[in-house]
């Protein structure tokens, strides 16, 4: 857990991995909202917090004051060394126009609707593996043994990586998305670690020896501007993928179930009419939105009347924008048949999620077996369910009871 | 009525192409574009709305 002192004022001393943030965002930002729709915090070098659907929505669409050259908060700011402009150490993701446009051409086709509806078949049968192996247990984690192995192993399959690296997966994750929790020497010292690098690092000579039709391998392939991709982008996309890929949707998968096991009215009307799915989908990313985001601000200048500096944090929090009432009626209610959704859960403007078909993808189907397998559940201990700390939110124990 | 996509606005998020595949199609990249010229035949006038609803970017107009 965190050892920053607790916050006692939000909207001068605001901190993303506080427990109360941690535990339950939504007051807060909904506060926040009202009393300072752009707050700051000193935290971590100076950070800047903008909380409304519209203020969000302007941040994101301002590439010239606002950069993506580092999109996770932490104690350790990026220097020009780290962080080679205008690539960045993850594209497309980390990188700013206009060479951020070159490189997710490269790989919009990858995830468009007919690629991702392909590993439909693949993904169902995963997951009624993983509700296979869950057998007759009453009580289980449907976070550790349903959710998360999901995104997981959808995308290992994807890059071709060997599937029995599970384990490995998880621990590069928490390594870099939970680690703001982390000291900076802590974090530095992972950094300067490169375990995640070297493990990519074999996979690509793996795959440079016994090329194959995988996305590791249509990466070495792709050409821009007719020249193979540099090392370090083909090692920072996949690196991109393995970690927005998996994490992400794990949250989304689990943060929906917990929504149905502690709603049991909700979860007595999807079980009655799977028809309300592609609605219900939509509204549990809508109001559990995983994703916060992170910009640096890349020149001085006023943002409504705050003085913004070079090299200042931006936390984007697409979850709060998802709650905002002037954007959507009933904003803190669950709707799952809520027929007007122009939610920003995948992001708004060039940087929406790549990864968003997937994502969906995987949600739908991982309710729609579970709904199937265990239409009645319940939370076993709601006290007991932890959330993750960071920029990406979701249930990492979620103890649930088959009644 | 009529529909359009904003190709400056839209970012891909292929709402539209999921509600509405009558109305709209998407290139390899996922950006959107209107069918038969946007044309919206009344029986499709629910589905053209419901795209419009929800697209994140606000990149669909609709004319009547």
């Amino acid at each position: 857990m965190t050892h920053r002192p607790l916050v006692h004022d939000w909207s001068t001393d605001f901190d993303h991995t506080d427990p109360q943030w941690v535990a339950d965002p939504f007051p807060i930002w909904e506060r926040l909202r009202h009393e300072c729709p752009v707050a700051h915090s000193d935290r971590y070098g100076g950070t800047w917090l903008p909380t409304t659907h519209e203020l969000v929505a302007e941040v994101a669409y301002d590439t010239d004051h606002f950069t993506s050259r580092s999109v996770v908060v932490s104690e350790v700011r990026p220097t020009d060394q780290d962080l080679p402009a205008p690539i960045g150490v993850a594209p497309p993701i980390t990188s700013d126009p206009p060479f951020h446009a070159l490189a997710r051409r490269l790989l919009l086709p990858a995830f468009g609707p007919n690629p991702i509806n392909a590993l439909e078949p693949y993904t169902r049968a995963l997951c009624n593996e993983l509700l296979d192996r869950i057998g007759d247990r009453r009580e289980f984690d449907a976070a550790v043994d349903y959710a998360q192995d999901i995104p997981l192993r959808v995308i290992a399959r994807m890059l071709g990586f060997p599937e029995e690296d599970a384990d490995r997966f998880r621990y590069f994750i928490r390594l870099v998305l939970e680690s703001v929790d982390s000291t900076a020497e802590e974090r530095q010292a992972q950094i300067d670690g490169r375990e995640l690098d070297d493990y990519i690092d074999a996979r690509i000579a793996e795959h440079l020896e016994h090329p194959r039709d995988d996305l590791t391998t249509f990466l070495l392939e792709a050409e821009l501007d007719g020249e193979r991709l540099h090392p370090d982008h083909v090692r920072g996309t996949m690196v991109l993928l393995m970690i927005a890929g998996i994490d992400t949707t794990w949250s989304a998968i689990g943060a929906s179930l917990w929504h149905l096991a502690s709603h049991p009215e909700d979860r007595a009307r999807l079980a009655a009419d799977p028809s309300l799915m592609p609605t219900a989908v939509e509204e549990f990313l809508r109001a559990y939105a995983p994703v916060t985001m992170a910009r640096l601000v890349a020149k001085d200048f006023d943002f409504h009347g705050c003085p913004m500096k070079e090299g200042d944090w931006l936390l984007l929090p697409f979850p709060a924008a998802n709650r905002d009432p002037e954007a959507f009626p009933d904003a803190d209610h669950v709707v799952l048949d809520r027929a007007a959704n122009r939610h920003a859960a995948f992001g708004l403007g060039i940087h929406r999620c790549l990864g968003s078909n997937l994502a969906r993808m995987e949600l739908q189907i991982a309710l729609e077996e579970w709904m199937k397998r265990y239409p009645d559940f319940e939370l076993a201990a709601p006290e007991n369910v932890t959330w993750s700390a960071g920029q990406v939110r979701g249930p990492r124990t979620l103890t649930v009871r088959i009644p | 009525m009529r529909v359009h996509v904003d190709p400056e606005r839209c970012q891909g998020h292929n709402r539209c192409y999921a509600l509405a595949p009558e109305l709209f199609d998407i290139d390899e990249e996922g950006n959107a574009h209107e069918l038969n010229d946007g044309a919206v035949p009344a029986d499709l006038e629910d589905k053209a709305r419901l795209a419009e609803a929800n697209c994140p970017e606000y990149a669909i107009s609709i004319t009547e």
